[in-house]
């Protein structure tokens, strides 16, 4: 295995993983109506990602599975949103709310320097289908970044000034 | 001109063409109370209506102290004369018996009257008591977009400096939201780019999920009388529903609901593939051209076709229509701003005009509308999720600027976040960190989605909600203070229509009991808090509304809706006049970017603008390198799909809104016999292949449920789009026997009760449009049929035997006079 092929496996696991936690904070948070709603959406992104990736690995004799889902995170998603309208009432949540959203915008701040690295091999080993997929998906991860900093510049306030 | 049209049976009235670039004719609409005669009538008072956002001037008539009828102002620009079936009905309201007469407070479970000391006390001693314990983000105002302008300055200021929270929003939210979200997005600042009068001269007009003969009758007359005229109009339409828009259309889309992104996206790229794209106005007021281009070039209209359920030739023949027009003319409302991806959509039609370079010419313009009255002014004044005259929270520059006005510490306003919106502040309350809320004019327990939910907040023993209002509708008898308010007509004060036209609303009448002017409650209220500038000086040093406009007018200075040109007197007898009013502009200006983009440049921009998926807010080092010189910005959105699609258990898409009888709840509407007769009840539209496959024919009794919740209304078969059911959001509880709720045994009748928690992440504006939903038959009909208006969208459908369905008719009482007025006929050539 080259290093282009190991950062590969890396952005494929950090891809399927925030895919996976976005889907399970959507469903955690089911009462922060805006916070599921665009989590789903974004977990979309990250899904085709996961996609993108595999196909592109397959050039590289590399097999990555094509399992996008995470089962157990959908399990528990749908435990958790019952359990997120069970306490929709109380403002401790809020507190989960910003540590999730931390951790959101960390795996997606991982997957940003991975695609970073993918983007700067590319270029040296002058792989343009590499590049391409870099250049494409590249920005939408620093947008979910941005997202989940948006969010909790937003929400921070309320939430730690309002306990 | 027929001097006597029932304009129940008529809401448009008689036509008076004229031809492309001439003036639009005068004719005045007069209506008289039953047996009161012309010369009976002591005075004229001159307003303009406060029932939709169209502005159109009037004069009330008084007779023995009351109000007894209504008259169109023949010289004022937006109408000309004319007024539209609410404008001439709804009036009667305001001498309801049932008007709230005396403040009332809650003891023991129970609202009991009260004098205003009491009250206003309770009000200030729990913001006292929260501010001590809690800070000011325990505290929240939610207004509306039918204050008056001096109500709405007054507001933002107590809130915002005075109690210090971020915490301020209107129900214009709901409304205008997402047009004021899409003009930062591509112009850098809100400001209606276009006017009225391209209606005049445009030759294409393209109406964009806007049903303007119901929203804005009077507007709709004016392009039925250009439609009669010399050299028509052809008309573009968007709409899945079968509206007088769409009938009198050369193009009608009818899109699956949601979809809006992927259709104008189509469009987008067919203009661009045929090469109908003004390089030069781009190469001068643009940037962004290379990435929408790139982003749409693989938009066909096959491609669209699929997801939009459109022909392809129909997206063809509309980009044609667009593509060819010498002036454009588009507008845009409910049908984008409540459904999913509002403000990408809204924005894409902005691109639409940049592209093609239809911008600051007579008739080459966009109308982002609003839904309300003053939802301008509430946007301008910092009541609505901004600060006031248009500043940027994000730029400290600005917010030093705004606290120079105002004599206080920047430190004083809010700005570490964007103020925040309606559909958050009621989050904060569900969870219990905003413990006070103060609604003013506005009905959330009818009008906010998910209304079992919006009851559960109200609801709450934590939470002290104080409500304003003419009436004790279904939110205040869930209040602890209600503080009944005088209304349009029984005070003074000024507001703005969605083409900046400011009017004055003079006092005719006095306020029944006790009721007194918002401003007045909001200055009493700001005098107990005794709020303070920074020299120990009062904050808010105004007493009346010329001193509060003469205020505003200081914190409208140099901004892009300036004012200062603009004062009572000078608004007092002849027309409205559009801001920017100043000494530049001393007669008012009819366009925006006549002369290139004026307010996106990086130091003067009211926004650095959002991600238009995410909502994201953009830094101002990004938008200085986006934007350097203080272009329009083309800004291009992948379409993504709905977040409830129909299935197997709700197989419909649903989608609420208005009819031309009635405003938002009622509260107004339904207190006048003409119009409520008109639309008396809660009914449900289905399309004849879906009646024919469910067996389900006019009148029956159905039932409308999604995941949240049920309701119940009888059918109206229609030409709608198949596969799409139609509420109209007007009818709640307080005219029925549980007051504010469904009954323990009876179904729900609002269309809330259905819809779902969900919002645009850029404009914030909730999505009433976009919802998956089940329909049932509950009981056969009578025979008779569907409580709905047969002159409108809620029309009967051809096929399903209209002649069985009475028509709608006003009768004697409806009969309204409508006479030529030559005095303003000259003729007012426009320079094209």
């Amino acid at each position: 295995m080259n290093g282009i092929t190991l950062a590969l496996r890396v952005l494929h696991h950090g891809e399927k993983n925030l895919a996976g936690h976005l889907t399970s904070v959507a469903g955690r948070h089911r009462t922060e109506h805006e916070v599921h709603h665009v989590a789903l959406d974004l977990a979309g992104w990250s899904r085709v990602h996961v996609q993108r990736l595999s196909d592109t690995a397959d050039h590289y004799g590399l097999n990555l599975g094509d399992s996008a889902g995470t089962p157990l995170a959908q399990l528990l998603s749908a435990v958790t949103e019952k359990a997120s309208e069970a306490v929709g009432h109380r403002p401790e949540p809020g507190l989960l709310l910003l540590r999730d959203l931390r951790e959101l915008h960390l795996a997606a701040a991982e997957n940003s320097l991975h695609w970073e690295m993918l983007a700067q091999a590319a270029q040296a080993t002058k792989d343009d289908g590499l590049l391409d997929l870099a250049s494409a998906c590249h920005p939408e991860t620093l947008r979910q970044m941005r997202w989940t900093n948006t969010m909790i510049k937003n929400l921070a306030p309320q939430i730690l000034t309002g306990l | 001109m027929d001097p006597s049209v029932d304009r129940i049976a008529q809401p448009w009235g008689a036509r008076t063409p004229y031809g492309r670039h001439e003036s639009w004719p005068a004719r005045v609409d007069t209506y008289l109370a039953e047996g009161v005669a012309e010369d009976q009538v002591e005075r004229w008072v001159q307003t303009a209506s406060i029932l939709h956002s169209d502005g159109d001037a009037m004069d009330v008539a008084v007779a023995d102290g009351r109000m007894a009828g209504v008259r169109g102002r023949a010289q004022d620009r937006v109408n000309r004369g004319r007024l539209g079936p609410k404008d001439l009905f709804a009036w009667q309201a305001n001498a309801s018996p049932d008007r709230l007469a005396r403040p009332l407070v809650r003891r023991d479970g129970t609202l009991v009257e009260c004098d205003w000391d009491t009250a206003l006390e309770r009000v200030a001693a729990r913001s006292r008591e929260l501010l001590d314990e809690r800070g000011p983000g325990s505290i929240g105002f939610y207004t509306s977009g039918q204050l008056f302008l001096e109500e709405y300055y007054t507001l933002a200021v107590l809130a915002r400096a005075g109690i210090g929270t971020n915490h301020l929003d209107g129900n214009t939210r709901l409304c205008t939201a997402t047009a004021a979200e899409a003009l930062k997005e591509s112009f850098g600042c809100d400001g209606q780019p276009g006017c009225y009068d391209d209606i005049d001269h445009a030759d294409v007009i393209a109406l964009f999920g806007h049903n303007l003969a119901e929203t804005q009758p009077v507007q709709w007359m004016r392009i039925l009388d250009r439609l009669e005229g010399g050299d028509p109009p052809r008309l573009v339409c968007v709409d899945p529903r079968p509206t007088q828009v769409a009938r009198r259309a050369a193009v009608h889309l009818a899109p699956r609901l949601g979809t809006n992104v992927a259709l104008l996206n189509a469009l987008l790229h067919e203009i661009i593939r045929t090469g109908r794209v003004d390089h030069d106005f781009m190469a001068a007021h643009c940037v962004g051209f290379e990435e929408l281009a790139a982003r749409v070039e693989k938009c066909t209209p096959a491609w669209a076709a699929e997801i939009c359920d459109v022909p392809a030739a129909q997206i063809g023949a509309a980009a044609e229509l667009l593509g060819t027009a010498d002036r454009l003319l588009s507008t845009v409302l409910q049908g984008v701003y409540q459904s999913h991806q509002a403000t990408a959509a809204a924005v894409q039609i902005n691109n639409l005009h940049l592209i093609r370079g239809m911008l600051g010419r007579p008739g080459a313009g966009v109308l982002q509308m609003n839904g309300q009255p003053t939802a301008q002014n509430t946007r301008e004044c910092g009541a609505d999720g901004d600060l006031p005259g248009f500043r940027n929270w994000q730029n400290d520059s600005h917010v030093a600027d705004l606290a120079r006005v105002w004599n206080v510490d920047p430190k004083t306003i809010p700005h570490y976040a964007p103020p925040t919106h309606a559909m958050q502040m009621f989050r904060y309350a569900e969870q219990g960190s905003i413990r006070m809320l103060w609604i003013s004019g506005t009905n959330p327990a009818v009008s906010l989605p998910e209304l079992s939910r919006i009851r559960s907040i109200l609801g709450q023993d934590r939470l002290f909600v104080v409500v304003q209002d003419l009436f004790l509708t279904e939110t205040a008898q869930l209040a602890d203070v209600v503080l009944p308010a005088a209304t349009w007509g029984e005070k003074t004060g000024t507001f703005t229509n969605a083409d900046r036209t400011v009017h004055l609303s003079d006092k005719a009448v006095e306020p029944p009991g006790d009721a007194r002017p918002d401003l007045d409650i909001f200055l009493d209220y700001a005098a107990r808090m005794d709020f303070r500038d920074k020299d120990g000086g009062p904050l808010i040093t105004w007493h009346d509304p010329e001193s509060a406009f003469e205020a505003w007018k200081r914190c409208s200075a140099g901004r892009p809706c300036d004012y200062t040109g603009l004062d009572h007197a000078r608004l007092r007898g002849g027309s409205g006049i559009q801001w920017p009013c100043n000494e530049q502009a001393l007669d008012g200006t009819d366009r925006l970017y006549t002369d290139g983009i004026t307010w996106a440049h990086p130091d003067e921009c009211e926004s650095y603008g959002k991600d238009l998926v995410t909502g994201a807010s953009q830094e101002v080092v990004e938008y200085r390198s986006l934007n350097p010189d203080g272009k329009a910005m083309l800004k291009a959105a992948d379409y993504l799909p709905p977040h409830e699609l129909p299935d197997e258990e709700y197989p419909f898409q649903l989608t609420t809104g208005r009819t031309v009888y009635h405003f938002h709840t009622r509260t107004k509407t339904a207190r006048a016999p003409q119009l409520n007769a008109a639309a008396p009840d809660v009914w449900v539209e289905a399309s004849t292949t879906d009646a024919a496959a469910l067996g389900l024919g006019e009148g029956d009794l159905v039932e409308v449920g999604t995941p949240r919740g049920a309701l119940r209304g009888r059918l109206r078969v229609t030409d709608i789009r198949p596969g799409l059911l139609f509420v109209p959001f007007h009818y709640g509880y307080w005219d029925t026997e549980a007051g504010h709720a469904p009954g323990r045994d009876t179904p729900g009748r609002a269309a809330n009760e259905t819809t779902v928690t969900d919002w645009d992440p850029v404009s914030k504006q909730p999505l009433f449009k976009t919802a998956a939903a089940a329909l049932r038959l509950v009981e056969r009909g009578d025979g008779g049929s569907a409580p709905a208006p047969t002159t409108t969208a809620s029309a009967p459908a051809s096929a399903a035997g209209a002649g069985a369905v009475p028509a709608t008719t006003g009768g004697r009482s409806a009969l309204v006079t409508e006479s030529a007025d030559p005095t303003w006929d000259s003729p007012r050539k426009e320079a094209r």
